[in-house]
């Protein structure tokens, strides 16, 4: 899959690490930004409130 | 390297591929869970730390504090502390906690719902009761992620202040004790905790949060008593006046 990509990719080999480099990036931007948040609200680690009756 | 050899590794075959592919998503699927958790545990505290100091520079924006010529009123009894009134999900205080780190000014937000833990840091339980009010004020916030608050929670000792900034002025609390309950345990939230129809005679500040740290499993409550009062014309208390000067002037 990642062999397929890079040798998809066009350009001299220098060019390619960068294009590489700025696609793993955004994948990592990506999921910081939009994917986590949202995965985050069904994450029961970070709950600090007490007697949920009460709320 | 005979001819096949050579093939075989030039071409793999197809089981070859889909096993090699196979591999390539389980590697995926552990470097993303590795990212979530360094989401979970850094990147929250820096969107959570950038909303929280914003929240609180707005907040300060609209006080007035002290005489008008940067002082302080000297410390003397400024009599019984006011009610601050908490409007429905809104920022109404910052805290101030010398114990939790010499800059320590966090926002608190009427709400304990995760978008406000989540976003700017302390949450006050609706259903208790408001700064001055006889009975319980308390309040939530992360022991870790999400700008962790509360981190130093388990650090209190004794003569430890604790002080609220509101419109009307400067609450100063002074830690009492601390205790693990289980999450279950609403009563602490009561206004005399542990004590069910009790009627309060004193103030108490309530703090609760995570405890073991990156758990979920208990809970550490740390309670502190209403101890003294200053308007806001009159100043900040002496402990916190540069900090509140660098707060407000952000």
């Amino acid at each position: 899959m990642y062999a397929w990509i890079f040798r998809t990719l066009p350009g001299p080999l220098w060019f390619r690490i960068i294009v590489a480099l700025a696609l793993v990036a955004g994948v990592v931007l990506l999921l910081m930004n939009y994917v986590f948040p949202w995965l985050s609200q069904y994450s029961p680690w970070t709950e600090s409130t007490i007697g949920l009756m009460l709320l | 390297m005979t001819r096949s050899a050579v093939r075989a590794r030039t071409r793999p075959t197809v089981g070859q591929r889909l096993l090699g592919g196979f591999g390539e998503i389980l590697i995926t699927l552990g470097i993303i869970l590795l990212l979530f958790v360094g989401w979970e545990l850094w990147w929250t505290n820096i969107d959570a730390d950038r909303a929280q100091t914003q929240v609180t520079s707005e907040f300060v924006q609209g006080l007035q504090v002290g005489p008008g010529d940067g002082t302080s009123v000297p410390e003397r009894d400024f009599g019984p502390a006011p009610i601050t009134e908490i409007p429905d999900g809104e920022t109404f205080g910052v805290f101030y906690i010398p114990r939790f780190g010499s800059n320590f000014a966090h926002p608190v937000t009427n709400g304990v719902g995760m978008d406000v833990l989540n976003n700017v840091g302390i949450g006050h339980y609706p259903e208790t009761q408001e700064p001055g009010e006889l009975g319980n004020f308390a309040v939530a916030a992360h022991r870790q992620t999400h700008g962790q608050v509360f981190w130093n929670i388990d650090k209190f000792q004794a003569g430890d202040k604790i002080y609220l900034q509101t419109r009307k002025g400067f609450y100063a609390y002074e830690w009492r004790d601390t205790e693990i309950v289980h999450p279950s345990q609403g009563e602490v939230l009561l206004p005399v905790p542990h004590d069910p129809g009790a009627k309060p005679t004193t103030s108490t500040l309530t703090m609760t949060s995570c405890h073991p740290p990156f758990t979920t499993r208990m809970r550490i409550i740390a309670y502190a008593e209403l101890e003294s009062w200053r308007p806001a014309d009159a100043g900040p208390p002496a402990e916190i006046a540069d900090l509140v000067k660098k707060t407000m002037e952000k």
